[in-house]
């Protein structure tokens, strides 16, 4: 697939305030890709959820936001990098409800369910990279 | 950091968002608004969050939290004019919002605390 001009951004995620950023830049593009409204807010909260936990337990990273397209559709493609200690149990991360904090437990499997592709690569000790896909339907 | 503005109307404390919340906002607003209850002695807390295009867990948590902290106080919450999409949104991320008491406007909002305070004279 060609890049498109525009093509995509990246931005730091290193404090509270660069998780809303990440929303507003996530917002941008899925706009401009034309997503419904619906869909919009469903990818910008994915989004937010995914930001503030590559803020608070990857200590931090970046997020990186492109339009994409598989030939058929556009879509809206969003990843989430840092290099903290990894998610050790894939399961218990991603089942509703459970948190390692004081969180609902409800980012990760929330986020799934808000988008149409998610992709969770991960490594103990190396980092963690959460990657979203929002299709123009 | 941006604070979110807390407005006193007779006995009920209005909250309206018109920021795009960071999470240091969030946990300021939740000390802001305990303080003001209990030093004004408001029956009743309306958060209007019709121009909030999102709504995360964080966020959504907040609202159960201020309702909780409200009813310490014996006071009653009432959020009002959540977007549609932001509704839906909320449900597919599995957010309930259980104990938080909604309504569709401001209006409505404010009538239902009426009624609560009236009940709770009585
Ligand atoms: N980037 C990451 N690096 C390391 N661990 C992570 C990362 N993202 C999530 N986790 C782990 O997965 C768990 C579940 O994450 P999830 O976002 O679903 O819930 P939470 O953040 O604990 O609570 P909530 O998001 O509802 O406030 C976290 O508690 C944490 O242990
Ligand atoms: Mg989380």
């Amino acid at each position: 697939m060609p890049p498109r001009s525009d093509g995509p951004e990246q931005i730091p995620i290193d404090a509270d305030d660069d998780v809303v950023r990440v929303r507003q830049l996530v917002r941008t593009y899925a706009q401009q890709t034309k997503l419904s409204l619906v869909d919009q807010t469903k990818l910008v909260t994915a989004a937010s959820e995914l930001a503030r936990n590559t803020l608070i337990y990857g200590g931090g990273g970046f997020a990186r936001v492109e339009e994409v397209s598989d030939g058929r559709r556009a879509g809206v493609r969003a990843s989430f990098h840092d290099e903290g200690p990894g998610i050790p149990d894939l399961t218990l991360a991603l089942a509703d409800g459970w948190s390692s904090g004081s969180g609902l437990g409800l980012g990760l499997s929330g986020a799934r369910r808000l988008v149409d592709q998610f992709d969770l690569d991960t490594e103990v000790g190396r980092g963690t990279v959460v990657t979203v896909t929002k299709w123009k339907r | 950091m941006e604070r979110v503005p807390i407005l006193k109307i007779g006995g009920v404390l209005l909250v309206s968002i018109q920021i795009d919340l960071q999470d240091q906002s969030v946990l300021a607003l939740q000390e802001d608004l305990a303080e003001k209850i209990s030093s004004t002695g408001a029956h009743g807390v309306v958060i209007d969050i019709s121009a909030v295009e999102i709504v995360d867990s964080f966020i959504g948590r907040m609202f159960a939290t201020i309702a909780s902290i409200s009813r310490l106080f014996d006071a009653d919450t009432v959020v009002v004019g959540m977007r549609p999409a932001v509704a839906i949104t909320l449900v597919e991320l599995g957010l309930t919002l259980g104990g938080v008491r909604t309504a569709l406007d401001l209006e409505r909002g404010m009538k239902i605390l009426g009624q609560l305070g009236r009940g709770r004279d009585a």
